[in-house]
């Protein structure tokens, strides 16, 4: 070896000096469950279908949200999207308008004909599916895609349940809706509609069913006592809101008043209003605070005209006019009676105080659990019947579309495991990626986009739709909102800030991974990992 | 990069790179092929700001230069971890010499490859504060002073860091080091000396003058970016905190450099023949408690007999950088770039 003077080594690399041996901790990358994911009751991949939609590729987002529900349209309209309640930046500035990313997804599917996937390969196995609502139509499309064949009936003339005959079309156009359901139907599904099961342990062994799965709702409008002279003039909400759904309105007159707190109170009042009442009324028990209804639609309404009489119960009916009693709520937020009285004109009353379930389509040998009016379920949905599975309104649970379309996908699973043999696992869950693990430094500030309104003449005389879309512009600005709470969306931030070069960058859509030989362990990685999709670990020795 | 117009990207210009953004339009650190400069192995303590702060400059200048680049290293924290016998960190052409004389030998180098005409060869010169500001500030004024063809990179970690901690001239008010203890009316480092350097070059009247911080990569890349594309005598002053003399966390290096900006502290801006032509404003003012706080050289501050008389002189020095570079305000400007289509 020639070397100079003085000189007795050639030079090397510093890469000999495996400086990974300093280390007491070590960095790993994590994915933690984004708040959103967390709350949807779809169980849908929010966080992961707005980083495809975050590139403009719609179509893959829109394939990665049907994974789970396939009604993206009739959901980003009428889903309560508690994923916006939980979403981290809120906490910021506002939360993602995810639901509004939802529908323009869902509403570009239709517009372009984007189709379902495939059903599974056929099972040999048949099931029949009761109730063609948004719980029994998911269960539908999940069990389709695990090759089952299908049967579906409902008592109604056509498919849709609540979302069609309860849910007005100012909120959710039918051609939306029609559009989404004829997917459903496209992957081979033998409907029977306007069929009523009279018995269905009966009918599951005349058809030879391995197993049944009740998505029956809550169709009976709830009715309490009110004396009224002309009983003629009292009306429920659910019966009400499904006439005006068949074409068959019934004649309210000008003041209308409906009694009740929830979100069909104030479906029932906004329908009345449209159909000419010049009073829509809603008299609730409690205040605004502790009302049930969704405070999104209880602007509207009042946006629309519609006003409230807080903290009153209807007494009777006497003639045109209805005496209310003032009521005054004590510490546990309950309503108590004053003893007061009030007179308020009315050409007749909606009653929208809860639904009931008819379940007399169980007989009485069945081991389904039926308590205070719903039937007893275990995780996979399945009931104290084998292989009878219910879920949506029939089951206790929030009672919302969103919820059934969650069971529909659960019991599809439970379905599945039970007529296959085997268990039926739920997926691990990771850990939350709560706001405090994000460092916000690195998002750019920008408040949401909102979706435009229609104005109100048209919205007290038609039954056009209320809340516009986004365009395409717009739902991409709101996708890239997103935060991407613990998981990576390839910011390069670990790759740059190493001052070891210890994080190997594998190229597009395979992230990083350390390299332990280099990587001493300072941690700024995961200081300044935008999304905390990294944490330290112990070293062990 | 800034003069394409782009939509908003979720972490517009903050994070280090985007996968939404097209790769002309990413940062170089982003780029797996980057030079790495500064390779792995070498013998920078856990989460050191001047070897993150070095390969940030010296990559940006790599791609400036096409890669024709030598780099000449003063003594130091830098070229001590860096070159421990026989083993050397570095992938570039590189020459150390000795403490005080790195802008002298910078300009050798730059004179040699002018005369071998090989004028495609650029040559950059880097030192910590103390070779900066102290041991080789007369050869780096006389490089100033003739306008040599060097981009003169001081990385400035406030001490004598790897000697074990003395004051320098660029050490703050207030601040401990193992010869400013922390005794007496007035603990730690004294006020009202020690050198601003970037103002002393723009004293010079050099072409260009610009001071960054390691916690925001695209200011850097781009001054270096600006820098490499005048010939002449240039200045680049990097903060680059030091887990070790600061004593704070070894992962809060990035969030106290900025956090120095964002105080005002450390006023972030770029000259061009003696005046400030731009500025980095605050994004969110931050008091300087949030600053001293977490770095124990500043621990006699606070605790059980806290000495806010000496925190409100340095918020005044803050007060007093933020009035004089007009550090608030809004950057809509700027933004607008990155927001509008």
């Amino acid at each position: 070896m020639e070397t100079p003077f003085a000189i007795t080594l050639d030079v090397g690399s510093s890469r000999a000096n495996h400086t990974g041996s300093w280390r007491v901790e070590r960095p790993v990358y994590v994915d933690r469950l984004p708040p959103c994911n967390n709350a949807c009751p779809a169980g849908e991949n929010i966080q992961g279908w707005l980083y495809e939609a975050e590139t403009g590729d719609y179509e893959s987002a829109w394939r990665n949200l049907v994974e789970d529900n396939p009604f993206p349209a009739v959901m980003g309209r009428i889903c309560f999207h508690p994923c916006e309640t939980a979403c981290n930046r809120g906490q910021l500035d506002e939360a993602v308008g995810i639901n509004a990313v939802e529908r323009f997804m869902g509403d570009l599917a239709i517009e372009r004909g984007w189709s379902l996937p495939a059903a599974g390969p056929d099972t040999g196995k048949r099931i029949l599916v009761v109730g063609a609502g948004p719980a029994g139509l998911s269960a539908t499309y999940h069990l389709r895609r695990l090759g089952h064949q299908v049967r579906l009936v409902d008592s109604a003339k056509r498919l849709g349940g609540m979302m069609r005959y309860g849910i007005p079309a100012y909120r959710l156009p039918r051609d939306v809706l029609d559009a989404e359901i004829a997917r459903i139907v496209d992957m081979g599904v033998e409907v029977e509609l306007d069929h009523n099961v009279q018995d269905i342990e009966l009918e599951r062994r005349e058809g030879g069913f391995d197993a049944v799965f009740l998505a029956v709702g809550a169709q009976l409008g709830r009715r309490v006592n009110i004396p009224a002279g002309d009983s003629s003039r009292v009306i429920d909400a659910v019966s009400f809101l499904n006439r005006v759904a068949s074409d068959d309105p019934p004649m309210l007159g000008r003041r209308v008043v409906v009694y009740g707190g929830g979100d069909t109170a104030l479906d029932a009042a906004r329908t009345a209003r449209r159909l000419g009442a010049t009073d829509a009324v809603i008299v609730y028990r409690r205040n605004r605070e502790h009302m049930p209804a969704h405070g999104e639609e209880l602007e509207q309404a009042l946006g629309e005209g519609v006003t409230m009489r807080w903290l009153s119960t209807v007494d009777r009916l006497d003639g045109d006019k209805l005496v209310l009693e003032t009521m005054r709520l004590n510490e546990s937020g309950f309503p108590e009676p004053t003893g007061e009285f009030e007179e308020l004109g009315a050409d007749s009353l909606v009653l929208a105080l809860g639904q009931d379930t008819d379940l007399s389509l169980l007989s009485q040998a069945s081991g389904v659990v039926v308590d205070d009016g719903v039937v007893e379920v275990l995780p996979t949905m399945m009931t104290g019947e084998s292989g009878v599975f219910a879920g949506g309104d029939a089951v206790p649970a929030d009672r919302t579309a969103t919820v059934a379309i969650g069971h529909g996908k659960r019991a599809a699973r439970g379905i599945n495991a039970y007529v296959l043999g085997g268990a039926s696992a739920d997926g691990e869950r990771n850990e939350l990626a709560t706001f405090d693990r994000l460092n916000t430094w690195y998002y750019s500030d920008a408040p949401r986009t909102r979706r435009p309104e229609l104005e109100r003449a048209r919205r007290i005389s038609t039954f056009d739709e209320v809340v516009g879309g986004l365009n395409e512009e717009n739902a991409l600005f709101e996708a890239r909102r997103c935060l991407s709470c613990g998981n990576c969306f390839e910011c390069d931030n670990c790759f740059g800030v190493c001052p070891d070069n210890a994080v190997i960058k594998l190229g597009p859509s395979m992230r990083y991974e350390f390299d332990y030989d280099f990587c001493k362990g300072c941690g700024i990685c995961v200081k300044e990992c935008p999304c905390g999709a990294i944490e330290m670990v112990p070293e062990i020795i | 990069m800034t003069s394409q117009p782009v939509r908003f990207y979720q972490v517009g210009s903050f994070a280090v790179g985007n996968r939404l953004l097209d790769d002309d339009a990413r940062t170089v650190q982003s780029d797996s092929n980057r030079t790495n400069s500064i390779d792995s192995g070498h013998r920078a303590c856990q989460g050191c700001g001047e070897a993150l702060g070095a390969r940030y400059a010296l990559d940006a200048a790599m791609r400036a230069s096409q890669g024709q680049l030598v780099a000449v290293n003063a003594t130091g924290c830098l070229e001590v971890f860096s070159t421990p016998y026989p083993e050397t960190s570095w992938r570039i052409p590189w020459l150390h010499s000795l403490f005080g004389n790195a802008p002298a030998v910078a300009t050798g180098v730059a004179a040699a490859m002018r005369v071998k005409g090989r004028t495609d060869v650029r040559v950059v010169a880097q030192a910590g504060d103390g070779g900066t500001v102290d041991i080789g500030f007369g050869c780096l004024s006389g490089m100033f002073e003739r306008n040599d063809d060097v981009l003169f990179i001081c990385y400035d970690n406030e001490g004598y860091m790897n000697t074990g901690v003395q004051r320098s001239a660029a050490t703050p008010p207030a601040a401990r080091t193992a010869t400013t203890d922390v005794v007496g009316p007035e603990p730690g480092n004294v006020f009202g000396q020690g050198k601003n350097l970037p103002r002393i070059a723009m004293a010079h009247d050099i072409p260009y003058v610009a001071t960054a911080t390691v916690a925001d990569l695209h200011d850097l890349e781009q001054k270096v970016e600006r820098a490499m594309e005048i010939r002449g005598a240039r200045y680049l002053h990097v903060l680059v905190p030091c887990p070790l003399g600061w004593g704070s966390a070894s992962n809060d290096t990035i969030h106290v450099a900025r956090l120095a900006k964002e105080t005002g502290l450390f006023p972030v801006f770029e000259a061009e023949n003696g005046v400030v032509t731009a500025v980095s404003k605050i994004r969110h003012l931050a008091p300087v408690e949030d600053y001293l706080s977490i770095q124990r050289r500043y621990a006699h501050l606070f605790g059980k007999h806290p000495r806010t008389d000496i925190v409100a002189r340095i918020q005044a020095i803050a007060d007093q950088n933020i009035a004089r570079y007009g550090l608030l305000g809004d950057e809509s400007e700027d933004e607008t770039k990155w927001v509008e289509a």
